[in-house]
């Protein structure tokens, strides 16, 4: 249904008016409803990622209710705050809140392994370990090909990277 | 570069047309997310530690320059006045966060606009990197040295499961967020938009009309971006953007061939319509110039106007926007008529320039 007033846009208000019994319906676009004055709710007050989040955070949320709340040692951030502010406070948040923060990222992600780039310096083995388990995809894959010349190679590959990678552990 | 260069300048390298598509798609936008590990994200970050980021991060600028060859610019954002910061929100090089609240806020930009780091937005870091037309590998392959270059010499928030640590759990992970900038005027004059939003949507990608608010997208310029950035590699993400995108060009184009032959007359009359209005108008709104820019490049790209360089419509989308005017009119309070005037006057004038 298109607007009554610019007759251009889409109605999405539908307003229903009864004076003196008689009853009258006029249905308009947003922007016609606002300039007409038929509504002045806040169309324009959007609303962001982070106020979504401040919902996803409160959800399931019981330590409020606890007398004293954890609170993240470095920057001193309850998981209450989260729920405030829709945002992680530091770091070390993600360690201290673990347990809560986990889910969440589930609900947003669908997943909580990161399989991309690992810095250079701070990823450690973390590098070897995204390889090793590479390579076992591409074993399992070969395996089920019945291409045995390959997947013994990379059986071996594997053995190597692990004795590397429990080298340096 | 100057600072006043790449304020007053319309175009930065990658807004100036060419790249592969670059007739539908206008840039490829690749933002890493990256924090310092030990201080606290920007949000809970004291005055002095966000000092601290700032000055850390000034300290590689000259290491920065050995990874392109290219000269970097260190700006500092309370240095800038309001408007001038208001003129980089426009074209897309800090955000509108980044630039309301100014303090301990920096920006590093490269000599041509085609990096641009900004330094304490949400995440410590915000790597860009831009390239023109439909081009994320090279955008990525850019923006993955740059990175490889900071943490050579610091270290970056990260965890085993959780990725590149962020202030915002949407962006954990890669910390990556790929766009591409396209100009769909066909698959809006068809209606198919609406359509093809919904399912870029159910795979994954978000679809936003980059001017004008709400659902309507001014001047039919979209911004494709992917939505999740943990759980899939840097290049699964970037793969799945470019197949998704360069469907959208396809159709675009299919809608385009299916305009000129089942409305040949109307889409020319259209056109120069707009053409029209453009090239004569005494003073025209932000809006109205932008869904007529749009109308001028689709003629143009289709060979019905063919005196006028299709950069001309890239270079308005700037030369238009209101801060950008105010900037260059270089009066305190332009109001809003006589902004519509010097609108209408500069694209009267780059329209008959443009022969």
């Amino acid at each position: 249904m298109l607007c009554d007033n610019c007759k251009k846009r889409t109605a999405t208000v539908h307003i229903t008016k009864i004076t003196n019994h008689q009853k009258t319906e006029r249905h308009l676009c947003e922007q016609c409803a606002r300039q007409t004055g038929e509504i002045n709710a806040p169309f324009n007050a959007s609303l962001s990622v982070n106020d979504f989040l401040k919902g996803l955070f409160a959800t399931g949320f019981e330590e409020a209710q606890l007398p004293v709340e954890p609170t993240c040692a470095r920057c001193g951030m309850s998981y209450s705050d989260f729920s405030r502010s829709g945002k992680i406070g530091c770091s070390a948040c993600y360690k201290t809140f673990k347990q809560r923060i986990r889910p969440l990222v589930k609900r947003i992600h669908g997943t909580y392994q990161h399989t991309g780039k690992i810095p250079v310096r701070c990823g450690g083995i973390l590098a070897l370990k995204q390889q090793l388990q590479r390579l076992k995809e591409q074993l399992q894959r070969h395996v089920q090909r019945e291409e045995y010349e390959e997947a013994a190679r990379l059986r071996d590959q594997i053995h190597q990277l692990e004795k590397e990678i429990a080298g340096k552990q | 570069m100057s600072i006043e260069k790449l304020l007053d300048d319309p175009l930065n390298f990658w807004l100036g047309g060419g790249g592969p598509q670059g007739d539908i798609a206008l840039s490829s936008r690749i933002r890493l997310a990256r924090n310092l590990d030990g201080i606290p994200f920007p949000n809970q970050a004291r005055a002095a530690e966000l000092a601290q980021v700032v000055e850390q991060i000034r300290k590689s600028v000259s290491s920065l320059s050995s990874v392109d060859g290219h000269s970097y610019l260190f700006i500092m954002l309370e240095q800038l006045s309001p408007l001038e910061r208001a003129v980089l929100v426009e074209k897309h090089i800090i955000s509108p966060l980044h630039a309301q609240y100014p303090k301990d806020r920096a920006l590093l930009i490269r000599d041509d606009a085609g990096v641009s780091i900004m330094i304490n937005e949400e995440d410590h870091l915000r790597i860009q990197c831009l390239m023109p037309g439909l081009d994320l590998t090279a955008a990525h392959a850019l923006a993955d040295r740059i990175d490889d270059c900071l943490e050579a010499k610091h270290d970056f928030a990260f965890d085993e499961h959780l990725g590149y640590l962020t202030a915002c759990p949407t962006n954990l992970g890669t910390g990556l967020r790929a766009s591409v900038m396209l100009h769909l005027p066909a698959l809006v004059l068809t209606q198919q938009i609406g359509r093809l939003v919904n399912s870029a949507t159910q795979l994954g990608m978000a679809v936003r009309g980059l001017y004008g608010e709400g659902t309507e997208a001014v001047g039919n310029v979209f911004q494709v971006s992917n939505q999740l950035t943990l759980g899939a590699s840097e290049e699964e993400i970037i793969g799945n953007l470019y197949s998704v995108v360069s469907q959208i060009i396809d159709q675009e184009r299919t809608a385009r061939q299916l305009l000129l032959e089942n409305s040949r007359d109307a889409l020319i009359d259209r056109v120069w319509r707009s053409y029209g209005v453009l090239r004569y108008a005494y003073s025209i709104s932000g809006n109205e110039a932008l869904a007529m820019l749009s109308e001028v490049r689709l003629g143009i790209d289709l060979n019905i106007i063919t005196d006028t360089k299709p950069e001309i419509f890239n270079e308005l989308l700037v030369r238009t926007r209101p801060n950008f005017l105010q900037k260059m009119a270089g009066q305190r309070d332009l109001d809003e008529a006589s902004r519509d005037r010097l609108r209408a006057q500069i694209i009267r004038d780059k329209l008959q320039g443009g022969k």
